[in-house]
């Protein structure tokens, strides 16, 4: 049995790593909140670009634009957004294990395929299999701004306009609720579902033309959705990373309680074992 | 009398809602007033201002790009950042404008001078909101 000494080190070793893993539980919890309203400050944009655009899809079904149209896929680009740091449970197994998937099924050869990645863990799990990568962001701010990632997501939709991608799809965790994250993919662009938004139709005037304001109108609604995301994204990882810290914390705090069994354990057969000793030398002496 | 409910919104949130009698902005192709009663209109904005006109004064936007919506007297401005004079960082636009100019004169290749053009309108723009 380790010695009384050896157990109270660990005891004490384990109490301070329950210190740390509940200040970060907290600390994850006030950032979820900031990133849940994030996310939902951002609702009323994406759901009136999504108003706008469907709006001018529905008064003209016969709108064209290379960003709506299917191509033969050759090749697709895949955009997934991972966290920086560890420390945030199965939140990024989640969305790479989703994404092998996705390539094992659809995809023979690393030439059919390209990963554009934010966060440094998807980005070192790429690198590590020889994915190929066309673009990344690390080190996002905890509550990103559009402008963080604005380039790259103009330039995710300008691949796909200089047709070196015929698809884009973005894979994420998608925020259900504190507890509960879900991996999911959505097809990004070309831009589907559009029609099936049962909004009032108008007649609209165009100035100058629909042609004109579809080329600006559809690379700024790509960009919100991959905002979207984002945010999304955001509050699932806070979420996460709350989720695995408490486990941590309640795991540390089982462990704590076994170790002081055992120390009180081996501090009474210490005991007993002084008394045995002593009242053995003194029936000796009689 | 009839008035226009307008709504800025951007990527981090609402800029302004409310009613008011008038609204000017810069459409690429020139300025164009909305009044109320306008017929449905789709049209991307330049940067530029947008000037909102009310009974008891006047209100300018800085508005950066974007896409307005007009349907039945509701006005949507959709756009990746708008801000309201009191909100603009005047020590920032300026900096933002001293590092376009620099970078228009050392005549870079295209797509510096593009971007380093659209900084300096932005910068511009915030500016003249700013002072009026």
């Amino acid at each position: 049995m380790a010695s009384l000494r050896d157990i109270k080190k660990r005891i004490d070793s384990t109490k301070k790593t329950r210190k740390i893993t509940s200040a970060m539980q907290l600390v994850s919890a006030s950032k979820m909140n900031k990133a849940e309203q994030n996310a939902k400050g951002y609702v009323p944009y994406s759901e009136k670009m999504q108003e706008v655009v469907a709006n001018i899809a529905n008064s003209n079904p016969d709108v064209s634009h290379p960003m709506l149209e299917k191509r033969k896929v050759k090749k697709t680009g895949y955009l997934i957004i991972t966290s920086d740091r560890g420390l945030v449970g199965a939140y990024n197994s989640h969305v790479l294990k989703l994404l092998q998937q996705t390539i094992q099924e659809r995809h023979q050869s690393p030439d059919e395929y390209t990963v554009i990645v934010l966060g440094r863990k998807g980005y070192d799990y790429c690198r590590k299999r020889d994915i190929p990568i066309t673009n990344s962001i690390l080190g996002i701010a905890d509550h990103p701004q559009f402008s963080d990632i604005k380039d790259l997501a103009k330039e995710a939709v300008q691949l796909y306009s200089d047709e070196e991608i015929d698809e884009l799809n973005i894979i994420y965790n998608h925020y259900v609720s504190a507890i509960s994250q879900k991996p999911t993919i959505n097809k990004l662009l070309p831009i589907e579902n559009l029609h099936e938004h049962n909004g009032t139709t108008a007649d609209y005037e165009y100035e100058p033309n629909q042609e004109e304001i579809l080329k600006v109108l559809l690379p700024l609604y790509a960009e919100s959705l991959i905002f979207g995301a984002l945010l999304d994204g955001k509050a699932s990882e806070h979420a996460a990373s709350m989720t695995a810290m408490r486990s941590a914390t309640d795991n540390a705090g089982e462990l704590i309680d076994d170790l002081t069994l055992t120390y009180n354990r081996a501090r009474q057969a210490a005991i007993t074992q002084q008394i045995t000793e002593i009242s053995g030398g003194a029936a000796a002496l009689e | 009398m009839k008035t226009l409910t307008v709504s800025v919104v951007t990527p981090n949130g609402p800029v302004l809602e409310g009613e008011y009698e008038m609204l000017v902005a810069k459409a690429e192709s020139g300025e164009i007033g909305i009044l109320p009663n306008h017929i449905p209109l789709v049209s991307p904005l330049s940067i530029a201002a947008v000037r909102l006109k009310k009974d008891n004064g006047d209100k300018s936007l800085a508005v950066n790009g974007g896409v307005m919506e007009v349907n039945s007297n509701k006005v949507t401005i959709l756009a990746q950042s708008a801000e309201k004079p009191e909100d603009i960082d005047v020590q920032r636009a300026r900096e933002a404008k001293e590092r376009a100019e620099r970078r228009l004169k050392s005549k870079q290749d295209n797509v510096d001078h593009m971007r380093a053009e659209l900084a300096l309108q932005r910068a511009m723009n915030r500016l003249n909101v700013v002072s009026k």
